[in-house]
């Protein structure tokens, strides 16, 4: 961080300042050194000088693709948009995706082929390869490893096959700490085969997610998150509405967004899974003693699912032990979805096994030194592996140990070699999508530090060096497409997707039997589990850095997490009674874990989380990560043991004294029964007239304000809140394309955080399950603004077409505006927080001005993409047409929440919401006349728990006290 | 306790220091106005090759769009890929010392670095698209660019000078035809004719055209 502090004193600045003075007279006699134009030697067909060009590709996540469209200005890739066309993006795309633009730029990222600690070159390597290779080929390949992530890429599954075909006795291991065992477990107990599973989440109108995540991490939850709003819009049609109750442990997206949510501890869910099960004839079991599911929902859950069969979903987390996803499939053929709602096609990935038991049968033979060669690619497995595998131990008997990879991580450091690997961005491929579509993926450059992709390394130990990635993928295709391959290649690259490669879904025959035996044998273990004072620790994917490969990427590090709103930091989240009864506050430095494999991690208290509940996120406490990433968090997989990779139970927590300072980003939590969030169910939103829900967007037509220039366009947005599951995509796209930097956990602890649009998150109702309400907060740009008329220097105006502008050449840094804002919405750079190590500022957008130190910024509508359509629609002697104008925040979200567009247009979308009765303005009663609007919150609460609800989420008279997890040193 | 210093001598360092100070204020109003990273106005800038606007435009009548290729689309003009440039010059002068460079860098060699005669602050968003589309021609900007051997910045591109033009854009708009024209000259009447080119082009109010987020952003 830029800071003038340690390392200067006034000695210092008086000398600095001098210097400076003296050398501002000699300064003005030269001119500064012109700018060069280096024309190209021959121009790109497709490129137009000034312009961006896009290209379709597909991006990996969790190893799974979604499709995106690559925005690269003069062959730099600056920002992704998802692919209309590509079932997983349909347009939209997630926080990572966004991200992973910055991480291409990251200085950070391995720059060179190393051996040992020293820089050696790619012909070192292949040297050094020469001999073992030509062993392992008389021994038929005795002794070679291969250790992948998940793979979906059919075209290096099949060079890995035909790798093993050549040397036999070689193996492949897989390795991913976020994996899909637990589903595919639980489906080849009720199918007998690994079968995925995909939801039709627009058919549905009954949804039951027991620690449920389709809205966060499930594989293609931002099409779940699309499908699923569009039954939760504001003005949805009353026959596609539905209602969803979650059951689970940590508060996540999908919890917030159900109609009703109740706090189950993880272990319990089976328990909960059983009675449901029972309660609708669907098992034989009796049903358990113990009640996890309150005895109001049951006459609900059971009237909604038998009412809504074949149009209902059960769902389960992937935290959830294998048994319980074998009685979630039982449920859903019960009721009939299978084949409605519930699809399931062959498994997506290139070779679906038990990752933990091929790590651990690596590791045994590792140990036994049966291993000569391991070959990991991409696999970060000595800070990902359970710890009682103790992989890097494993690992030094190994003698020749090859690592590639974006970044010399921890597995890098215990290699003998490291080769950089080629970004996502900088190769060529293929990936199939969750539900089984294939996308070819392109660069949007070539590799920057001449890294290899996974198809060439798998290559170069099939002893084909020479073929490069390019030449690798279009073999498989071309092998595949023998007639049409030139056709069939240009078009899967320029649509982004593979015409009709999603595999049609299977109709399994279901073994209900054996489901129902593994089930009551997992709960005799899970009785045992259940003692009234266990205490269970829950694992999850940390919300921004993963599994920890995103750590180094400081965007995702500083994007609030929803829920809890922290930034740059894990902590062990806990209940408000908890933490009461352990007399342990936030922030404070608690022991956590069983035995000798124990943590000190920051305590958090979270509302919602379950009683001996304690939530712990992977993906901190990285030692080779990079800059932004080391020494960030503490590390959860130092606990985290093979017998319970999610759920740990009996474990203890010990107060150690000490205090830590986390960085929140929200220091106000409950909505104090205040209107600045609406919300209505469905038949009070149906009752709904403009007069009846509060107040009207202009309160008062009098007032002491210029009335605002009138141009030909009027730009104004409306955000629905019954959409948004606040999942912080727009924070972070408008971060991308508006040039906006990071600040660091300590400006983020000063307040100073510069996202031009946050995601609030507020708290209704009763301390330990409250309702959550999330709302974006753009600048509204209000007609009448208050922080115009307070800038001394004219830097905040307003133009013609109602946006408020930041005039940064004109800001002098007063911060009156800022002051005057009720919104709280603009940023200042208290300091030089732009970022100029080398590299970053290539991924800039060339449109936006870069901010420097002193000025004030905030959201202006993506300015620049307004003026650009303008341009456009002015050349051609035309109006910009509705939905022309696409902002980032629009652009990225998968729940298609915000809207944006014309107000003297009356056909446009954004009118037809804001003449919705439910729109509102927030803080009306200031008169600002924002152009921003909401449309309230409308839920579905099932009428049989109305009065169950209504004594738990009373929203009058606020909460005594309310929520007040604020850390002491934010009081 | 008597004076250390005569009066005379403190009024010699008084004047002194206003006179250094004076000096400083002097310095640093020089430096802020000059202090870009601009060529200067009106002087020919050196290039790597002394290309000649005025042989290509004027001697050999080549349209502006014939190297300029995304003025009429884009915000930016467009430097001509050095294939461009070769189409002529495998053949004419392929030879002539001075297009060493040329041919050393369409060989693979050192590119050609240009030196940049218009450049404005990182934070103005100059469009040359919509400027061409509403006929505001090349040379009311780049000036009498037929007539410089060596290419030379004719405007100051201050905000002035851009605020003069967008104030009152009837001095400047052409007839259609004309846009790409180096002969066209305002006739007499220009004032009303550029009235009626801006109604027929449909340009933008005065009051959006000097809106600050025309040009900011």
């Amino acid at each position: 961080m830029p800071r003038f502090g340690a390392g200067y004193n006034r000695r210092d600045f008086m000398k600095l300042m001098g210097a400076s003075l003296a050398l501002a007279g000699t300064a003005g006699c030269s001119h500064g050194p012109l700018d060069k134009l280096v024309p190209y030697r021959n121009g790109p067909a497709e490129q137009t000088y000034g312009k961006p060009v896009f290209y379709a590709s597909a991006l990996p996540r969790d190893g799974y693709g979604v499709g995106v469209l690559v925005e690269t200005n003069m062959g730099r890739p600056t920002k992704i948009e998802g692919n209309p066309q590509h079932p997983a993006s349909l347009g939209a795309t997630d926080v990572f995706l966004q991200a992973s633009v910055l991480e291409l730029w990251d200085p950070d990222r391995s720059q060179t082929v190393r051996r040992g600690k020293s820089i050696a070159t790619w012909n070192d390597f292949l040297g050094t390869l020469q001999s073992p290779l030509a062993d392992l080929a008389a021994r038929g390949g005795a002794g070679l490893r291969i250790l992948t992530e998940t793979i979906t890429s059919p075209s290096l599954a099949a060079q890995i096959h035909s790798l093993l075909e050549r040397y036999p006795a070689a193996k492949w291991h897989q390795w991913q700490p976020i994996n899909h065992d637990n589903l595919h477990a639980g489906a080849t107990l009720a199918y007998g085969e690994p079968l995925d599973t995909i939801y039709r989440f627009d058919r549905a109108r009954v949804v039951v997610a027991f620690d449920g995540d389709f809205l966060d991490d499930a594989p293609g939850f931002v099409r779940y998150a699309l499908d699923f709003s569009t039954t939760r819009e504001a003005h949805a049609a009353p026959e596609r509405r539905s209602r969803l109750y979650a059951l689970e442990c940590t508060p996540t997206l999908t919890g917030a967004a159900a109609d009703h949510r109740w706090p189950l501890r993880a272990s319990d869910m089976i328990v909960a899974l059983r009675e449901l099960a029972a309660a609708l004839g669907a098992t034989t079991a009796d049903s358990a003693t113990t009640s996890a599911i309150p005895a109001q929902w049951m006459p609900s859950l059971v009237a909604d699912l038998q009412a809504n069969a074949s149009a209902s979903i059960v769902t389960a987390g992937r935290r959830q032990p294998p048994e319980v996803h074998a009685l979630v499939h039982v449920l859903n053929a019960h009721l009939r979805n299978v084949g409605n709602t519930v699809l399931h096609i062959p498994p997506v990935v290139a070779q679906p096994k038990d990752q933990q038991a091929s790590l651990r049968s690596l590791v045994d033979d590792m140990r036994q030194g049966h291993v000569q060669i391991i070959v990991i690619v991409g696999a970060n497995p000595v800070y990902t592996a359970p710890v009682d595998l103790e992989f890097a131990r494993a690992l030094e008997q190994v003698p020749l140990k090859v690592h590639s990879g974006l970044y010399v991580d921890e597995t890098a450091l215990r290699c003998d070699w490291h080769v950089p690997a080629a970004h996502p961005l900088e190769s060529f491929g293929d990936l199939r999508a969750f539900d089984g579509t294939l996308a070819l993926a392109q660069p949007g450059i070539a590799p920057l530090y001449d890294g290899k992709s996974a198809h060439e390394i798998v290559a170069t130990l099939a002893g084909d060096a020479a073929s490069g990635n390019r030449e690798l993928v279009e073999a498989y295709w071309r092998s595949a497409h023998a007639t049409d391959f030139a056709s069939f290649h240009e078009t899967s690259l320029r649509e982004g997707v593979i015409r009709e490669s999603a595999p049609a879904s299977v109709t399994p025959q279901l073994r209900r039997e054996a489901v129902e035996r593994a089930v009551s044998s997992h709960n005799a273990q899970s009785d045992a589990a259940a003692a009234a004072d266990d205490i269970e620790l829950v694992f999850v994917p940390d919300a921004r850095t993963g599994d920890g490969r995103h750590a180094n990427n400081a965007w995702l590090q500083e994007l609030p997490k929803p829920l809890t709103q922290l930034t740059w930091d894990n902590a062990a989240l806990l209940s408000p009674a908890l933490a009461k009864r352990l007399g342990i506050a936030s922030e404070d430095v608690i022991e956590i874990g069983t035995g000798d494999e124990r943590l000190d991690v920051a305590a958090w208290i979270v509302p919602g989380i379950p009683d001996r509940s304690v939530t712990l996120a992977l993906g901190y406490g990285r030692t080779a990560a990079g800059r932004i990433g080391n020494g960030r968090g503490v590390d959860a997989y130092r606990i985290r043991a093979s017998d319970a990779p999610w759920i740990r139970n009996g474990i203890t927590i010990a107060r150690t004294g000490r205090t830590y300072a986390l960085a929140c980003a929200q220091t106000h939590h409950s909505i104090d029964g205040r209107d600045i969030v609406r919300t209505y169910t469905v038949s009070e939103a149906q009752a709904c007239k403009p007069d009846v829900c509060g107040t009207p967007r202009y309160r008062d037509e009098r007032t002491l304000y210029e009335t605002p220039p009138m141009g030909p366009y009027a730009w104004a947005m409306s955000v629905d809140l019954s959409s948004c599951i606040g999942c912080g995509a727009c924070t972070i796209a408008c971060q991308a394309e508006n040039n906006i930097p990071t600040v660091g956990a300590d400006e983020v602890r000063n307040g100073r955080e510069m996202h031009w649009i946050r995601v609030d998150r507020y708290y209704e109702g009763v301390v330990d399950d409250p309702r959550t309400l999330f709302q974006p907060v753009p600048c509204m740009q209000c007609e009448h603004a208050p922080c115009e008329v307070v800038c001394p220097v004219e830097a905040s105006v307003h133009d013609a077409q109602g946006i408020n502008v930041q005039v940064y050449n004109r800001c002098v840094g007063t911060r009156f505006c800022s002051n005057n804002c009720p919104y709280k919405v603009r940023r200042f750079n208290f300091l030089r927080y732009v970022d100029d190590v080398p590299g970053l500022d290539a991924q800039r957008n060339p449109e936006v001005t870069v901010r420097m130190r002193g000025v004030m910024e905030k959201c202006n509508y993506c300015l620049q993409r307004i003026q650009n359509a303008k341009i456009g629609a002015d050349i051609e002697g035309r109006r910009v047409r509705d939905g022309e104008v696409v902002t980032a925040c629009q652009a990225v979200c998968p729940t298609r929440a915000i809207v944006f567009g014309d107000l003297n247009d009356p056909q446009s979308a954004v009118n037809r919401r804001k003449n919705s009765p439910l729109d509102y303005a927030l803080l009306a009663e200031l008169n600002t006349r924002p152009r921003t609007t909401y449309l309230g919150r409308v839920t579905n609460p099932s009428p049989m728990l109305a009065s169950f609800e209504a004594s738990r989420h009373a929203p009058e008279p606020p909460p005594a006290g309310a929520v007040d997890t604020r850390p002491p040193s934010n009081r | 306790m008597p004076q250390v210093f005569s009066s005379r001598f403190t009024l010699v360092l008084r004047v002194a220091s206003i006179f250094t100070l004076g000096v400083l204020i002097a310095a640093i109003i020089v430096y802020r106005v000059n202090a870009r990273g601009d060529a200067p106005q009106d002087d020919p800038i050196d290039q790597p090759i002394p290309f000649s606007h005025k042989h290509h435009v004027r001697d050999d009548g080549i349209d502006c769009r014939y190297c300029h290729t995304s003025v009429e689309t884009s915000s930016f003009a467009g430097i001509p890929p050095l294939a461009t440039c070769m189409t002529c010059h495998s053949i004419l002068f392929n030879d002539a010392p001075m297009l060493a460079p040329l041919r050393e860098a369409f060989a693979g060699g050192k590119p050609l670095e240009w030196n940049r005669v218009h450049d404005l602050p990182d934070f103005v968003y100059f469009n040359h698209g919509i400027h061409i589309a509403k006929g505001v021609g090349c040379t009311t900007c780049h000036g009498q660019i037929d007539q410089m051997p060596l290419t030379r910045r004719v405007a100051s591109l201050y905000m002035q000078w851009c605020l003069d033009c967008h104030r009152n854009p009837e001095r400047a708009l052409r007839p259609r035809d004309q846009v790409f024209s180096v002969d066209w000259q305002p006739p007499p009447d220009q004032l009303v004719r550029g009235a009626a080119l801006r109604r027929e082009y449909g340009l933008r109010s005065t009051r959006e055209l000097t809106d600050c987020s025309t040009c900011h952003r």
